[in-house]
């Protein structure tokens, strides 16, 4: 076995050396009818790496992969160019195989590359400060609306019909154990966002409005009169970023008044990974720092007055406050938040800008030209690199059926919403960098076959 | 000797991305395009963010140079107590890579990624018949999430049956986050003591048990290093008063392929994918925990999950959850869990085969056992004396001089080029050290461990003051914690973000 380096005679003179005369003595606590006598007999036995190679490469060809065909999905995850140095530095054996950083001394590494991720995520999202990143977005949001609680001493949230329903579904099945009371609605196939009606919504009661920006429909409306409403009632306003890129070219929910704004980073650095592992971004103002989950680091000196960097404020946390603690988390995603901030170095304020007004040009680009073809409504006024299509059919079969000839053409609202009748022709079209000009021109014959 | 630089040799400093970065610099180059910004909606930014880029070969030395300021365990023994550092094969990290995996859309048409959820499947296989249970929750992002989801079946499992019970029991010695959990998943929390031998104390947990009980969590092998050998007798208490047990599997490595946790009657336990199953932990993480199920709890696992129907695999959602699997509490994350960690582990499965991963279980508790009997003589080791450990070995500071703790003894390992083993973990013991080599350890790599602990601790022992000033040759010195906490600086600051944007 390739991976273990005892040998047979190791194991016998070691054996020896503490005292046993088998292997099964150090296992004398199992009881007897517990310990099994041999290999389980219905998995299979050791393969070569090349044996392992070959299966598992034979299992991920019966996937069609992003990058074979022309690709337009998003709704929470997306497709970028990264750039090869980032796959390269994170496969840097010291920050591949490393453990959480519990001895500084021999762990600046790491450590260091979190409070560069924390300085940029506070910017990206315009907050004060930021953790050492959470699960994913998803997760982030519900530790949001549980610290807002924590803050307000208020049990009621308010979410938009523009949250991503799986978002949405995660808080749901929280509250369901928590107590919390949370008002959520469907989204409408409409240019407005629900802003009016959020406004309208918060009471005495409100913990937190949580929005998402752009929303699920790729709509992007101004946060700044749900903050003050929320403000003048007590509430908080949480914001929801799932795509990232877009705060290169808008303005950041801090700057509008979020008070929690959480994220998914995957766009920057981590790849598709059909879900995960993802980099969930949570920042926030500097007052509610001690209310904030997950990990800290931070800076100091060390003996000889060197700057330094250690995880901080750790009596937040689980393994000392135990059931007192802010929340359960004992991990970050920190090769992924690794991942976010070495892309996002080589972009750069100037890179990010670019890539940012690139993903928006082609947008544009593809929402005239499907919008052009007779029976497609865009529904969008506003948007960044991601807009809703109204089909003049069911938009479900539609994708399936440009899968099958090799186009993956967006995520129908049928399969986030599948019982809602109103929204079953919504298609929400992602264009990233790396649609060409050729995929353009595929999805928009598909689409108009299909609209014939 | 001062440099001018600061660097020595091959240890370089390297100052902060914001002090070496600027915004007008980038290392990414785009194709040229015309830039349209009508459907902005009149959001456009005009403040700057303040990004600080880097050209990509200042980039590459930044994070090379920072990366040399880790220690990894591709560097050496990364003896962790409860973490479980062991070799990242990485063949785990080619297969994770392989396009059909890294570059599948997590809400691409089922037919079109048969391949990624063939392999959860498999992955959940392996694990539901590694543990003799019936069922598996793919879905949670980490061993904490794992724990969270245990719970949250137990209570839907409950609620289900019209049983409101308000309290979970946790044993002394049990991790941070189980507590933590189950606070977190709406109950109170009650600990149970530890007995003398570092386990469950069997009647302390089976006079407490009653109509109120939802829930005992158990770390097995626990945190002590220890197998609960109660553990059947544990359960059937449990089970008797109605209430479930739910497992910490933290510890599985040490037991993978010679024990069953479904046959000592646990109800729902998580599996640490990178400990048991090598996933690279990154500097603190991704993780990934799926939790196995019994027949009682597993209509009530979280959505999504796959399912093989005829011929082809199906992705369960809230559209398709029907009868069997209505009572579902339901989704705790937005897609499928860590399929990036389920390629590794799947890699790493297969690699070992059946017979290696026992062949794993019995060298991680060998070379455990080989440390306890190495150091025993000279440092206390509590439960030592009551037989062999498991995965990992427990020693406390007792006998050591006067001022010098635990800490001193890890901060002078770290100048013998060793990571320091887990310090002042599980709080059962005094100044607790716990150290767990892994199978990944030859017996040479362990005899250099051994022989360096040795000499500190018997420094420690005679009161070496020269201890309290290690580590002298990483590259910081102690580092002030408190200062850290008490004045928190989070962020950098100093730079002033460019005010106009271009």
């Amino acid at each position: 076995m390739r991976y273990l380096p005892l040998s047979e005679a190791d194991r016998g003179e070691m054996l020896q050396a503490v005292g046993a005369s088998a292997i099964d003595d150090l296992f004398c606590d199992v009881p007897a009818d517990a310990l099994l006598a041999g290999p389980i007999a219905e998995l299979p036995a050791h393969a070569s790496e090349l044996a392992v190679e070959r299966q598992l490469t034979a299992l991920s060809r019966k996937n069609l992969a992003a990058g074979e065909v022309p690709f337009f999905l998003g709704c929470g995850a997306y497709k970028h160019h990264i750039p090869a140095s980032v796959d390269h530095i994170i496969q840097r054996g010291e920050f591949l195989t490393a453990y959480t950083p519990y001895q500084p001394e021999i762990a600046q590494g790491t450590l260091q590359v979190l409070f560069e991720f924390q300085t940029q995520v506070a910017r990206l999202l315009g907050c004060e400060v930021a953790n050492a990143s959470m699960y994913d977005g998803s997760t982030a949001c519900w530790e949001a609306i549980v610290m807002a609680r924590r803050i307000t001493r208020r049990t009621k949230a308010i979410l938009s019909s523009g949250l991503h329903p799986h978002y949405v579904s995660v808080a749901n099945t929280m509250a369901k154990f928590t107590g919390d009371v949370l008002n959520t609605s469907l989204p409408e196939l409409n240019a407005a966002t629900d802003a009016d009606k959020l406004i309208a919504a918060i009471d005495g009661e409100t913990s937190a409005v949580v929005v998402q920006y752009p929303d699920i429909l790729g709509r992007i409306t101004d946060l700044t009169p749900i903050a003050e409403a929320a403000h003048a009632n007590g509430a908080l306003l949480i914001a929801v970023v799932t795509e990232p890129v877009a705060l290169g070219l808008i303005r950041s929910p801090g700057e509008m008044g979020a008070d929690i704004v959480v994220g998914e980073g995957q766009s920057i650095g981590v790849g598709l990974q059909f879900g995960g592992p993802y980099v969930g971004l949570f920042a926030t103002r500097e007052k509610y720092v001690r209310q904030m989950p997950g990990r800290l680091a931070g800076e100091t000196v060390d003996a000889e007055g060197k700057r330094g960097f250690v995880l901080t404020l750790s009596t937040r946390e689980q393994h000392i406050r135990r059931e007192k603690a802010t929340s359960n988390i004992c991990t970050n995603s920190g090769l992924c938040a690794l991942a976010f901030s070495v892309h996002m170095s080589l972009l750069g304020e100037k890179g990010l800008r670019q890539l940012a007004q690139l993903n928006h040009a082609r947008a544009c680009e593809v929402a005239d030209r499907l919008a052009a073809i007779p029976g497609v409504r865009l529904v969008n006024d506003s948007f960044f690199n991601e807009f809703t299509i109204e089909l003049p059919v069911e938009a479900r079969p539609v994708v399936r059926h440009l899968a099958d000839n090799g186009i993956l053409g967006g995520v129908s609202l049928g399969r986030l919403y599948p019982g809602a009748d109103a929204l079953q022709n919504g298609l929400v079209i992602a264009v990233t960098e790396t649609a060409t000009d050729e995929d353009i021109d595929a999805l928009e014959a598909g689409l108009k076959e299909v609209c014939k | 000797m001062q440099t001018v630089t600061g660097n020595r040799a091959l240890m370089l400093e390297e100052p902060l991305l914001f002090e070496i970065g600027s915004t007008e610099q980038t290392g990414v180059d785009f194709p040229e395009f015309k830039a349209n910004a009508g459907r902005l909606g009149d959001l456009e930014r005009h403040r700057g963010i303040g990004l600080a880029g880097l050209s990509e070969p200042e980039a590459v030395r930044h994070y090379t140079r920072l990366s040399r300021q880790n220690y990894a365990i591709d560097l050496g023994l990364f003896p962790l107590g409860s973490c479980t550092m062991k070799h990242n094969p990485r063949l785990n990290e080619k297969v994770a890579r392989l396009p059909g995996f890294a570059d599948a859309h997590p809400l691409q048409p089922i037919d079109s990624v048969q391949g990624a959820l063939e392999l959860i499947d498999l992955v959940g296989n392996w694990l539901t018949t590694l543990t003799g249970m019936p069922a598996v929750a793919m879905s949670p992002k980490a061993g904490a999430h794992g724990e969270l989801c245990g719970l949250l079946c137990i209570r839907a499992a409950l609620e289900a049956r019209g049983d409101a019970r308000e309290v979970v029991l946790v044993p002394e010695s049990a991790h941070g986050t189980n507590p933590a959990t189950a606070a977190f998943a709406g109950y109170r929390v009650e600990n149970i003591p530890a007995n003398k031998a570092g386990r469950v104390d069997l009647e302390a947990l089976k006079t407490r048990l009653g109509p109120d009980v939802a829930a005992v969590m158990i770390t097995n092998p626990n945190t002590c290093g220890l197998f609960e050998p109660d553990m059947k007798a544990i359960s059937d208490a449990v089970h008797a008063a109605g209430a479930f047990v739910y497992c910490d599997g933290a510890n599985f490595n040490a037991i993978v392929g010679k024990v069953r946790p479904g046959d000592l009657g646990v109800d729902a336990m998580h599996i640490n994918l990178h400990k048991t199953f090598s996933t690279p932990h990154g500097g603190g993480g991704p993780g990934a925990g799926p939790v196995v199920l019994s027949a009682a709890l597993a209509p009530f696992a979280p959505l999504p999950f796959v399912e093989k129907q005829g011929d082809r695999f199906v992705l369960v959602e809230e559209e398709t959850a029907e009868e069997h699997h209505a009572q579902s509490f339901g989704r705790m994350v937005a897609f499928h869990g860590q399929m990036g960690m389920f390629t590794r582990a799947a890699s790493y499965m297969l690699s070992h085969g059946s017979d290696g991963l026992r062949q794993v279980a019995e060298d991680a508790v060998l070379n455990a056992n080989y440390i306890l009997r190495s150091l025993e003589d000279l440092l206390d080791a509590p439960f030592g004396p009551s037989g062999p450990c498991m995965h990992e070995a427990l020693f406390s500071d007792r006998g050591f001089g006067e001022g010098l703790s635990t800490l001193d003894l890890a901060k002078a390992l770290i100048d013998e080029g060793f990571h320091p083993m887990t310090m002042y973990f599980p709080l059962v013991v005094h100044g607790a050290m716990l150290v767990e080599p892994t199978e990944t350890e030859s017996r040479a790599s362990l005899d250099q461990f051994i022989a360096a602990f040795r000499s500190i601790a018997e420094r420690a022992k005679a009161g070496d003051e020269r201890l309290k000033a290690a580590p002298v040759y990483a590259p910081r010195r102690r580092l002030d914690e408190t200062l850290a906490a008490r004045k928190p600086v989070l962020v950098y600051k100093d730079a002033e973000p460019a005010q106009a944007a271009e």
